[in-house]
């Protein structure tokens, strides 16, 4: 056991001498690196705090399992073909296939040895236990790290595998404390990752980690809350993706071409076709291919993701989200950390009267654009999505009030505003220079739909306006592009943020934010009547703004 | 409920008049970076010297007039108030924000004052929530007032319970 101490204490030396470790410990130490590691033991003094406990340190130290090694020196060399073939081709164009070879053949074997170097001695010096108190992992080729989590803050374990790691039976196993560095501007959320121990420990990590307060509940006492149909595959097509990847497709059509040294090869193709049928047949004809084909990319990656997904409760207190069919996916969630939940209607997929459902939890990151880690259910009917709302958070049903006309009074105001400036972009050009009739008609037309849209999305935005309180929720909707519909714990609610611009002041609206330790952080009713919002406001969350609030008669 | 005509008061307390000072040195200060380059290179290179010295001199009345205007109206209208329930502040007039932290999820009270700071003998006292929303910016008051104040914050967010989520 001193011997664990003694090691114990030179890595933390290190630590402090790394990047990695807390900020201004590990600035303020780098100069005196030296200095850190002869005084280590009194280093670990000063760290004791945060150090582990030596009534502790019986617990054996694990390490990760060896088979990563296989997985990464076969991931490197599908990474080195995939990247070596098409530089072995440029080359070998101008300098013959042999020469070609030559360069190409050292130099993935040098990357792939170099990698699998590396990650041998990863695996080698990383260790990791779990202690009645907290997990801890050393870790670290060039800078050490040591990174240790309390068990009682841990609010999400969530494992991932792909296809490789499934086949040598390995998963990645990640330990969320759902901390972020308490307001102060620094967003390093406190986690650790085990990458990669076998199926069975992480399995038994993960039930071991949350379970706590399962003590007295039976094994199986898990309840399914939602359940994926591969019917609902069909939503995929519509969701943002389509466009996104169709862009991309074009993009790696030029890459690709590049590659072999034929950047212009593309416009040149897509010019003899506009030559051979007419520009109308030829734009008509690319967009719905570039559709199809990004609809198809879209179904693929979205049936990847959620392929058997499956929501339960587990015993304790637990969400768990598995899905997946070639990388499998795991997230289980502590419920005591579930601050509400969010119905997303991005437009496409409201078209076809579906939503997917957000859990807005602590320490879940959701304001990063396409990120599905919250996601609890994807796009599915409303109705399904609402009753695995129901099962989360209990009853979500409620009428929403209105907001003032002002608000749409508002919204088309910025509808105007975006078609004068299209109108004026539309008519800068054809006044400057001459235009082919096809370049013409197109600006004419995409400033006739741009003006379109801007002005139904005014209409809709308003329309999507609403706010009510439930027993439990502060209710709010908002938003047409992407309708989100925020169910958020009154008792969440952890402060308030009321404004009003001078526009706002002179209609009589004003913008209600809750903030919230989960999620996003603040969720907004916007553009509510100036007076109605303080009330509510008030009746949300009791005694909070009261003492604030003075009431005349009308 | 539509009958009632709500509205918020403002919270009690401007912040200290010397406020107003110090809003004017960092004004002065943002001014002169981007005049004396401009103002320097304008006497060195001769060609150049209307294209350098007119931005300049735009810059220099721009930055006279707001620090001349704006501290004062400043100081009229971003208020604070610390009640034993509740942070309170107003702040801004053509984008009006209330910010409103209570006491119970309050986690950590700081005390900061820059060299500027200093020099007027002003401090700035942040509160922050669990929220990355949250945080309450009290900025420009006395700094035996902000002490005591962030003692007092101190004490009365740990008599309460919970880890304020």
């Amino acid at each position: 056991m001193s011997g664990e101490a003694t090691a114990g204490a030179v890595e933390r030396g290190e630590a402090a001498n790394g990047t990695a470790g807390s900020g201004s410990a590990g600035s303020g130490a780098n100069e005196h690196g030296a200095a850190v590691n002869g005084t280590a033991a009194s280093d670990a003094a000063a760290n004791g705090a945060a150090g582990p406990d030596p009534v502790e340190s019986g617990e054996p130290w694990r390490r990760l399992h060896p088979s990563g090694l296989k997985v990464t020196a076969l991931y490197m060399a599908g990474v080195m073909t995939a990247a070596g073939v098409p530089v072995a081709f440029g080359i070998g164009s101008g300098a013959g296939l042999l020469i070609a070879l030559a360069f190409a053949v050292p130099g993935a074997l040098l990357v792939i040895g170099a990698t699998v170097g590396y990650e041998a001695i990863r695996l080698r010096v990383t260790r990791y236990r779990v202690t009645d108190t907290r997990v801890e992992m050393h870790t670290g080729v060039l800078f050490k790290t040591r990174r240790s989590l309390m068990r009682e803050r841990i609010r999400s374990v969530d494992l991932t595998a792909n296809p490789l790691e499934r086949v040598f039976g390995l998963a990645k196993v990640k330990v969320g404390t759902g901390e972020t560095g308490s307001g102060s501007g620094s967003t390093n959320e406190q986690t650790l990752t085990l990458d990669s121990v076998a199926r069975a420990e992480a399995d038994r990590l993960r039930a071991e980690l949350l379970r706590r307060a399962a003590a007295g509940i039976g094994e199986d006492g898990e309840q399914r809350l939602a359940t994926w149909e591969p019917g609902w595959l069909k939503y995929a097509p519509l969701s943002f993706l389509t466009p996104m990847l169709a862009g991309a497709a074009v993009g790696a059509a030029f890459q690709v071409a590049d590659w072999f040294g034929r950047g212009g090869l593309p416009v040149e193709i897509v010019g003899g076709l506009v030559e051979e049928h007419g520009a109308w047949t030829v734009l008509g004809l690319g967009l719905i291919v570039l559709l199809v084909l990004g609809a198809v990319a879209s179904l693929a990656l979205q049936g990847e993701a959620w392929w058997r997904h499956r929501l339960d409760r587990e015993p304790g207190g637990t969400l768990r989200v598995r899905r997946g069919l070639l990388v499998s996916r795991s997230l289980s969630l502590e419920e005591e950390r579930i601050r509400g939940i969010e119905i997303v209607e991005p437009i496409g997929i409201r078209s076809a009267g579906a939503g997917r459902l957000d859990v807005v939890a602590i320490g879940l990151k959701t304001d990063q654009e396409g990120s599905d880690l919250s996601t609890l259910v994807p796009a599915a009917p409303l109705p399904a999505v609402t009753a695995a709302a129901e099962a989360v958070v209990g009853p979500v049903g409620c009428e929403l009030r209105t907001h003032p006309k002002a608000a749409r009074t508002r919204r088309l105001r910025w509808a105007a505003v975006t078609v004068a400036a299209l109108a004026a972009a539309a008519a800068v050009p054809h006044l400057q220079w001459p235009l082919p009739a096809l370049l013409s008609a197109a600006i004419v037309l995409a400033a006739v739909l741009g003006s379109a849209f801007a002005v139904w999305t005014a209409f809709d935005s308003y329309a999507s306006l609403g706010h009510a309180l439930t027993a439990r929720h502060l209710v709010s909707r908002r938003g047409s592009t992407r309708r989100a519909t925020v169910h958020l714990d009154r008792s969440g609610i952890i402060g308030w943020r009321l404004s009003q611009s001078v526009f706002q002041k002179r209609m009589g609206l004003m913008t209600l934010d809750a903030t919230t330790a989960a999620g996003k952080g603040h969720y907004a009713v916007i553009d509510a009547d100036e007076h109605e919002i303080l009330d509510f406001a008030d009746a949300a969350v009791p005694d909070l703004l009261r003492p604030f609030l003075v009431t005349s008669p009308e | 409920m539509t009958a009632s005509r709500t509205a918020l008061r403002p919270p009690q307390n401007r912040f200290d008049p010397r406020t107003v000072p110090w809003w004017r040195v960092q004004l002065l200060v943002a001014t002169a970076v981007p005049v004396v380059p401009l103002a320097v290179l304008g006497l060195l290179i001769e060609p150049a010297r209307p294209w350098l010295l007119g931005p300049a001199a735009l810059i220099l009345v721009l930055g006279l007039a707001s620090a001349l205007a704006l501290p004062a109206w400043w100081h009229r209208v971003h208020r604070w108030e610390v009640t034993d329930t509740a942070v309170y502040t107003l702040t801004g007039y053509f984008w009006r924000t209330w910010r409103i932290a209570p006491m119970s999820r309050i986690q950590t009270v700081d005390t900061t004052q820059g060299p500027l700071q200093r020099s007027f003998s002003l401090s700035t006292v942040v509160v922050t929530t669990a929220s990355s929303a949250g945080a309450v910016k009290l900025e420009g008051l006395d700094q035996d007032e902000a002490s005591a104040l962030a003692e007092r914050l101190t004490e009365l967010t740990d008599a309460t319970p919970g880890d304020a989520t």
